[in-house]
């Protein structure tokens, strides 16, 4: 029987065979050796690789991703944790004056193989400082790559990917996808930064989904096939570069895009991916693009008012049939 | 003595002379609504009653019901994740504040702040926040407010040992002094940020010495005697309020549950049992009310009707936060002035 890990469990094998093939990756953060702090994913490293290479950190996002960016130029590969986006507002000059920008600003020939691990922890009435996804703000920084792994194996082979990479790479999972299980390879595998993956074949319209609104993309589905639309699942896995040509070739074939992303919505990922498939393959579209998306707010504490923030399959389901009218999709018998 | 050894010790009666027994008993009240305030909740949490994150002050109330004390109404008071006893010493409102715990429409942030973000703006509460440091510079800035104004007013920092660790912490001292703004730092040192001891994080062992280095007039002060935090708040705010600018506080005190929620972090090799028993058993409470009784300040009748009208006007609270209405989705929208 194939081994099945779960999606923490598959970062944690990965932080534990880089760090074991490679002396230069370290791992940098808060929390992290405090297993409940990052949800497990740092489990056994302190004990295997001590405190020298597992290095728990002050209260000091600014500096600390400086140190970790400084750090790199001297040969090590730091993985450095934000434990929650929301706060790595404190770190942003860092990462954007400091280290997106470095090759280009230096002739190219300084590199900072940074690894910004960036956990996105929502949900759970903790309100507007403790919810944030923040894909849609650093994709807009040019110089950083950035991943989004919806499923364990991916989770695996991306942060692989990641710490190999010269480029500051952000390595953003979401903690609603933790116990997502699979089977997951033992050896070090990798995930190519850059490539989508369909998740699911079809017709009628395209869903392009980014992390955990896969899942949900992939539970409409089954709604939307009973109802006699067959829907393809593109997952994106990276951010940037996108995948454009995945989204395209897709997007040609059905002529109708839905686009789910956990973010918000203005300049957000949805609308960027929006924007390039109208640029590119706008004639193929037979009707406008929909955008399934955080609203324009900040995340609320209530639960009442959560059910209404966050988007759902049903959001999706909703999104889908309304591109898709009776006549214009075959009925299934 | 040190003054972590001093607080185990029994208050001082010559201390408590110039303070009227009408002050000392209401502040006794307000640690134990604090304190009883926050038992209630944990025990709400421990059964999924409350699901927001609540970090409990149990422990910390001498800090809060000290400086507080000294505060009128157009004071302002900044608070952290750890805010619910700044929000009560200040005066906030209990019912609203059970019910934005509960997520209800009629909690003081109308369900969208939860725990962590509390405000009661007339009273001089304007929000806490949950960014480590966050709201120091917003604490400098309502002291530059005040200061424009030429108001007799200042402005109350409250954050954590933790909070020392950020940069904007050093520049908000900085401008502050600069400025000479009438406001108030209180370093609340628990010794603990979130699973860290301070000694691991912070490389200065002494935190007020980093208020010297802005030139601040600082302070260190046992945060688990009220008596203590009470005469050094008046004397300072005292001063702040005459235009000498800033002062720095370090109060020790300790929390007694773990960072968040109900449990005391026992089982987590964070920090040692007897370390948590022993500042348990030399409750800052618990030691005013010995001094208050043996001054026959209090007496066992009076103070049990204190247990019973807190008990009640929590239940009440309780019971308002659990019939009141969910916030409409509606509410989304809200998010110009
Ligand atoms: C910018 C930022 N980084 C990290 C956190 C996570 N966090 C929440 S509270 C806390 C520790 C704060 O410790 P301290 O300032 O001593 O306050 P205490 O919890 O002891 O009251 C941390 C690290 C955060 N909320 N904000
Ligand atoms: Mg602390």
């Amino acid at each position: 029987m194939k081994r099945k890990l779960t999606y923490a469990e598959a970062i944690n094998e990965a932080l534990h065979q880089l760090m074991q093939k490679d002396k230069n990756v370290i791992v940098i953060g808060q929390g992290v050796t405090s297993p409940w702090y990052v949800g497990a994913t740092t489990v056994g490293l302190l004990d295997k690789f001590g405190e020298k290479r597992i290095i728990d950190t002050p209260v000091s996002e600014s500096a600390i991703t400086g140190v970790a960016g400084g750090c790199s130029l001297t040969g090590a590969r730091p993985i450095l944790v934000h434990p929650r986006m929301d706060f790595m507002y404190y770190a942003f000059d860092q990462i954007i004056n400091h280290m997106a920008g470095w090759h280009f600003m230096f002739g190219g020939k300084v590199n900072m193989p940074v690894v910004f691990w960036a956990i996105i922890n929502r949900g759970g009435e903790q309100a507007a400082q403790h919810s944030q996804a923040l894909q849609g703000l650093f994709m807009h920084i040019p110089g950083l790559k950035l991943v989004m792994p919806s499923t364990a194996y991916d989770a695996k082979g991306l942060l692989v990917s990641a710490v190999e990479d010269n480029s500051p790479v952000m390595y953003i999972d979401d903690r609603w996808l933790y116990s997502q299980k699979e089977h997951v390879p033992e050896d070090l595998y990798r995930v190519s930064i850059g490539k989508s993956q369909i998740r699911r074949k079809g017709k009628d319209l395209t869903i392009i989904a980014s992390s955990y609104m896969t899942l949900k993309a992939l539970e409409a589905c089954e709604v939307l096939e009973n109802e006699g639309i067959e829907a393809e699942v593109i997952d994106l896995r990276s951010i940037k570069p996108l995948d454009t040509e995945t989204l395209c070739k897709s997007v040609k074939k059905t002529g109708r895009l839905v686009i789910a992303d956990g973010g918000w919505r203005t300049c957000g990922l949805a609308a960027e991916i929006s924007a390039q498939i109208s640029e590119k393959v706008f004639n193929y579209l037979k009707k406008p693009i929909v955008r399934v998306t955080l609203p324009d707010a900040p995340a609320p504490a209530s639960s009442a008012l959560e059910r209404a923030y966050y988007p759902t399959e049903k959001n999706i389901i909703k999104a889908a049939k309304s591109l898709c009218n009776k006549n214009s999709v075959r009925r299934k018998k | 003595m040190s003054i972590i050894e001093s607080c185990s010790k029994p208050i001082n009666k010559d201390s408590i002379k110039g303070i009227s027994p009408k002050q000392l008993v209401s502040m006794y009240e307000m640690m134990l609504k604090i304190r009883l305030v926050e038992d209630y909740i944990g025990r709400m949490v421990a059964r999924r009653e409350v699901k927001t994150p609540c970090h409990l002050y149990l422990g910390q109330e001498a800090v809060a019901v000290g400086v507080c004390a000294h505060l009128k109404k157009d004071d302002f008071v900044f608070s952290t994740h750890r805010s619910h006893g700044h929000y009560l010493a200040k005066g906030g409102d209990l019912k609203s504040l059970m019910a934005e715990i509960f997520g209800k429409a009629t909690g003081c942030c109308r369900g969208r702040g939860g725990s962590m973000h509390i405000a009661q703006p007339s009273l001089g509460l304007p929000g806490s926040s949950a960014i480590v440091g966050g709201t120091i510079p917003l604490a400098v800035g309502a002291g530059l407010g005040i200061s424009l104004k030429s108001r007799p007013n200042v402005a109350v920092a409250f954050f954590g040992d933790g909070a020392t660790n950020e940069g904007i912490f050093y520049e908000s001292l900085n401008f502050a002094r600069l400025k000479n703004l009438p406001v108030i730092f209180i370093c609340e040192n628990n010794f603990y940020s979130t699973h860290m001891h301070i000694s691991k994080i912070q490389a200065v062992s002494q935190l007020y010495k980093i208020g010297e280095l802005f030139d601040i007039p600082s302070f260190q002060v046992n945060g688990y005697n009220i008596i203590e935090v009470y005469t050094l708040a008046k004397k300072t705010i005292e001063t702040a309020k005459k235009g000498k600018g800033p002062v720095f506080v370090e109060a020790f005190t300790y929390r007694w549950r773990g960072h968040v929620g109900p449990n005391w972090d026992l089982d987590t090799n964070i920090r040692a049992k007897e370390e948590v028993y022993w500042w348990v058993k030399n409750c800052t409470i618990k030691r005013l009310e010995r001094l208050l009784l043996g001054e026959k300040i209090l007496n066992s009748k009076k103070r049990k009707d204190i247990f019973r009208k807190l008990h009640a006007e929590i239940r009440q609270a309780i019971k308002f936060a659990k019939e009141s209405p969910y916030p409409d989705k509606k509410e989304l929208k809200d998010v110009y002035a």
